[in-house]
């Protein structure tokens, strides 16, 4: 495929390969770099990119995906939602089999209530507008990367006078988890593989308070096999020199400032929210909420129903998974009564989540 | 027939039900006279061992880019007599009609069942059909069941497949499930992805004539696509298979498409495709006899059988990487970020 295979040359990759194992030879430890975002997790599994790093470079995976950090309160608040009459849930595939306190959403499919699946959130608003007499509740997920195309969509709705369409909202933004981590003694991360395309929208400079605060270097990364490769050999150099900058290794899509266009229209639609991350606990400014212009799109305000009280799984370590601690092969529950079929924790639902990366990639 | 849509009556076993047979489905697939119409149809038995088969077909839609439920129905029954290395010789139709189907989509998918039965040589030679209310089914449900002769002495199998063995595949992989998807209600991808879905058996045919007791497995990778059925057979022959990614083929259109939507090809389904096993030395001589067969002049190499293990599938990645390949968990979802 055009534009792929170019970033996926085996001689090329070779090439990066030879001069991490040399950057990387004179560390007298390992290194652990954190890959950030859902899609490098996929990426790092899917090429076997693990399994071609020298040993003393160790690859961790970050609180990126954004089913995964999902609390559990708001699938029970879908569930819910999704139980009223006259209600359809639409939303992106992979939210349909996160477990909540008692069901997921599928169940309540089977059991009759209505999960329309969308690959848009302005097709949610399409749904609203065909069936007035239906109220369609979109389930708000996802990083700076989405969260614009549901600003978008609750424009639209504005615009057209739609009484029947809402979001239940869970957006969450980068770079606050990543400072939390940072901070943890527990972890010490030596190096971000910053996420790329939440970074298209955010730009490189929202990493620099990060560097600053916590000295740790921060590398925009591709995800691309030569992209992940470049990006870790960036990382290893900065640790190898001492430094701790702000580096973009994805210049063809990622520029400083970030895309002021989707910002505009973040911003003017959404506001700074403390929010809960399911596995790392409440960071504050770190949610998305909608402003008080457009509460009446809000599910959370506009469509009360009783939720019941979130419990989340014992023994499922998806938390420690989510903050790098532990791998998914540490958890008792992997690959015994967690599975993609039928999962205990988030981490195994979304397709992007680490658990489901090392069941379906893993060795 | 005098309605332009399937009405319940045509399911009531009376008169509509009559007319329906006599008009419409009798005349397309069998061209059976009255007088030979009984409740079974009676076939000569062939030498040797049968080979019996039976699937359902509930696609989505019924009509997608380069084909429709029917020729998927017949060219899949087909094909799953021909993993059996069996020659076709009879397929059963079972249809289920959704009431208020359009009489002309369902002539349209019974010309294309009686077509592809023409082309894959075998007779449509028994069948039902039901008609359901509105919102009961989805338009049209098709079972069709098929008994095929085994003319050979050849244990092609799933557990027969053994160390050293190359695996070959007859063209791109995954054209089926993205021609299928891409022209889903919702998902607005246009594209020029058509589906695979053709009759593999007089490859089969050819395969077996010549290269005999070389040839090990056969299986058509259809839900779950190529990874899932090469984890079926390594753990039904208890092997390691390694798969190399750079010898993969797979369509410009459908890497893109897959890309887009986070899927894997390796996990998307096929319709006209096979996985064929067999010993080194006959390898390119069964590349050979693929690559000049209609379906399969894209056909390639892409792995062998490396050990004797608990079954295990791996890949070597373009840029020299090793993974794991499991069976497909759960239905393939599109990524949200």
């Amino acid at each position: 495929m055009k534009h792929q295979s170019e970033y996926r040359d085996p001689e090329l990759a070779e090439l990066q390969l030879q001069a991490i194992r040399q950057t990387t030879a004179g560390f007298g430890r390992t290194v652990t770099f954190m890959e950030v975002c859902g899609t490098h997790t996929m990426a790092i599994y899917q090429h076997g990119i693990r399994s071609l790093l020298p040993q003393q470079v160790r690859l961790i995976s970050g609180p990126g995906c954004p089913v995964c950090v999902t609390p559990v309160g708001f699938v029970d608040q879908a569930i819910a939602l999704a139980r009223r009459s006259n209600t359809v849930i639409a939303t992106f595939g992979d939210m349909v089999r996160v477990p909540g306190s008692s069901s997921n959403l599928l169940h309540e499919q089977a059991k009759g209530a209505t999960i329309k699946i969308v690959y848009s959130p302005l097709d949610a608003v399409a749904l609203a507008e065909k069936n007035p007499d239906i109220d369609v509740v979109f389930l708000g997920v996802g990083f700076e990367t989405t969260t614009p195309t549901v600003a978008g969509a609750i424009l639209t709705a504005a615009q057209k006078n739609l009484v029947n369409f809402y979001v239940l909202c869970s957006h969450k933004t980068m770079p606050g988890p990543m400072a939390a981590l940072a901070g943890d003694p527990e972890l010490q991360v030596d190096g971000y593989l910053c996420p790329a395309h939440v970074s298209a929208i955010i730009g490189a400079n929202a990493y620099q308070p990060l560097v600053d605060n916590y000295r740790v270097p921060c590398v925009v990364t591709g995800f691309e096999p030569l992209d992940v490769l470049q990006g870790v050999l960036m990382l290893a150099r900065q640790v190898v020199a001492g430094e701790a900058r702000v580096e973009t290794q994805y210049r063809r899509v990622v520029k400083p400032e970030g895309n002021p266009k989707a910002l505009a229209i973040l911003r003017q639609v959404f506001e700074p929210c403390d929010a809960r991350w399911r596995g790392i606990g409440d960071i504050p400014e770190s949610g998305l909420q909608l402003r008080s212009d457009y509460h009446r799109f809000d599910a959370a305000r506009q469509l009360p129903v009783e939720v019941e009280a979130a419990i989340e799984h014992q023994g499922c370590l998806c938390g420690e998974i989510l903050k790098g601690k532990v791998r998914p092969n540490d958890c008792p529950l992997f690959r015994t009564t967690c599975t993609p079929e039928d999962p205990v924790g988030a981490c195994m639902v979304s397709s992007e989540g680490t658990c489901a990366a090392e069941y379906k990639y893993g060795n | 027939m005098k309605s332009d849509v399937i009405l319940l009556g045509h399911g009531s076993g009376g008169k509509l039900s009559h007319q329906l047979l006599d008009d419409l489905i009798v005349p397309i697939l069998s061209g059976i006279g009255q007088r030979d119409q009984n409740d079974a149809a009676v076939l000569d038995s062939p030498r040797g061992r049968l080979a019996f088969t039976t699937d359902s077909y509930v696609v989505d839609p019924i009509f997608f880019p380069g084909g429709n439920i029917g020729e998927l129905a017949i060219h899949g029954t087909v094909n799953d007599l021909a993993m059996a290395g069996a020659t076709p010789i009879a397929i059963s139709v079972g249809l289920i009609i959704e009431e208020g189907l359009p009489v002309s989509e369902l002539r349209q998918v019974l010309e294309s069942m009686r077509d592809a039965a023409k082309q894959a040589d075998v007779k449509i030679v028994t069948g039902d059909t039901k008609v359901v209310p509105r919102g009961k089914a989805d338009k049209l449900f098709i079972n069709t069941s098929g008994i095929g002769a085994i003319e050979h002495e050849l244990q092609i199998s799933g557990s027969s497949a053994q160390v050293g063995d190359k695996i070959l595949v007859n063209g791109t992989i995954g054209d089926h499930g993205m021609a299928v998807l891409a022209c889903r209600e919702g998902l607005e991808l246009e594209s020029n992805i058509t589906t695979d879905s053709a009759p593999l058996n007089s490859m089969v045919k050819e395969l077996v004539d010549k290269l005999g007791s070389q040839l090990h497995t056969l299986r058509d990778p259809t839900r779950g696509g190529v990874a899932t059925t090469l984890k079926e057979i390594a753990l039904q022959s208890q092997v390691e298979i390694t798969l190399q990614e750079t010898a993969l083929p797979i369509a410009p259109a459908v890497a893109g498409a897959c890309s887009i939507l986070g899927l894997d090809p390796l996990f998307v389904a096929n319709e006209g495709k096979l996985l064929a096993f067999v010993a080194p030395e006959a390898a390119e001589q069964a590349l050979a006899i693929l690559q000049k067969h209609k379906y399969g002049q894209q056909a390639a190499i892409i792995g062998e059988v490396t050990a004797r293990t608990t079954g295990k599938v791996r890949l070597q990645t373009t840029i020299g990487g090793l993974r794991a390949i499991e069976m497909l968990a759960g239905e393939q979802l599109p990524r949200i970020c």
